[in-house]
């Protein structure tokens, strides 16, 4: 059984990361392309940046893929990727929790996945495009994966637990990681227009509300057909 | 397993535990790849993903 069930919850997650390629395509890619104009143009002290759009740049020689099919094939296969892994994980959690997660609540599934890992972190760290000033990244990837986690659990007390304690550690779970506060850049001087983050940053979201409802769905669909009578043992 | 679970809607069994700690620990793994991995090439083949899912990135 545990084969099987894994085996299906990571199709069902590359199934939806393609989707989720196929709207980065014609709704994010182009914007980050856009960005990087900026971000080339300022050269502000960044190490990384990625496509054929930075040849000329002094910098250590690093793997990139090609601009073109190449970037969008590598791009594509990321999101299936992060696609498998988060319905491997949202799996993971209804199975030991044993929290049902079948068709017919995948949406639920899918939305808490979605306020969890987007909604919640994007109140402190926006989705932001190449080019844009950041605070420390490993400060920032503690404070991304805390927010992830306490904003999960907090959903856990209060929608299923349900007792007024819980509800009560819910809410100040889900708020404690604002009150923290996200890692800041010192500035938010950048030579990306405005308009094009803020259009990113919304793009971004609506992006990944539909790819958390397409994982938590297909993830139903995937549990019923291999571990249907789990639930009831 | 004679444990009573007491609050779970269902009872943990033995087979769904397994399942569902190797989902979770593939599924972590996969994230991390794609998104939280400071090696390069990692960072530069998921480049565009990163930004669009929102994983910190830079």
């Amino acid at each position: 059984m545990i084969g099987r069930v894994i085996l299906a919850a990571l199709l069902a997650g590359v199934a939806a990361g393609f989707i989720m390629g196929v709207i980065q395509h014609f709704k994010l890619t182009p914007l980050i392309l856009e960005a990087e104009v900026f971000e080339t143009a300022g050269g502000a002290g960044h190490s990384h940046e990625t496509g054929p759009a930075i040849a000329g740049a002094d910098e250590p020689e690093e793997w990139n893929p090609e601009g073109g099919w190449e970037r969008t094939f590598y791009t594509t296969a990321a999101s299936m990727l992060a696609g498998a892994g988060f319905a491997a994980v949202l799996v993971g959690i209804a199975l030991l929790s044993g929290i049902p997660l079948t068709a017919r609540n995948g949406l639920l599934w899918g939305l808490a996945g979605f306020i969890s890992v987007n909604l919640a972190p994007a109140m402190g760290l926006s989705p932001e495009l190449p080019g844009m000033p950041a605070g420390d990244l490993l400060a920032r990837q503690i404070w991304w994966i805390g927010t992830i986690v306490a904003t999960g659990i907090g959903i856990y007390l209060f929608a299923i637990r349900r007792q007024p304690w819980a509800i009560a550690v819910g809410i100040a779970l889900i708020i404690a990681p604002h009150l923290i506060g996200a890692p800041q850049p010192p500035t938010h001087e950048s030579g990306v227009p405005a308009g094009l983050a803020a259009q990113f940053a919304a793009n971004s979201l609506a992006a990944a509300a539909a790819f958390w409802c397409v994982i938590g769905v297909f993830s139903g669909l995937a549990l019923d057909r291999t571990a249907k009578g789990v639930w009831a043992t | 397993m004679t444990t009573q679970a007491t609050g779970l809607p269902v009872q943990l069994t033995d087979q769904r535990r397994g399942a569902g700690i190797a989902a979770l620990v593939i599924g972590l793994f996969l994230i991390f790849g794609v998104g939280l991995s400071h090696i390069a090439a990692a960072h530069n083949a998921a480049h565009d993903t990163r930004h669009a899912i929102g994983f910190p990135c830079h």
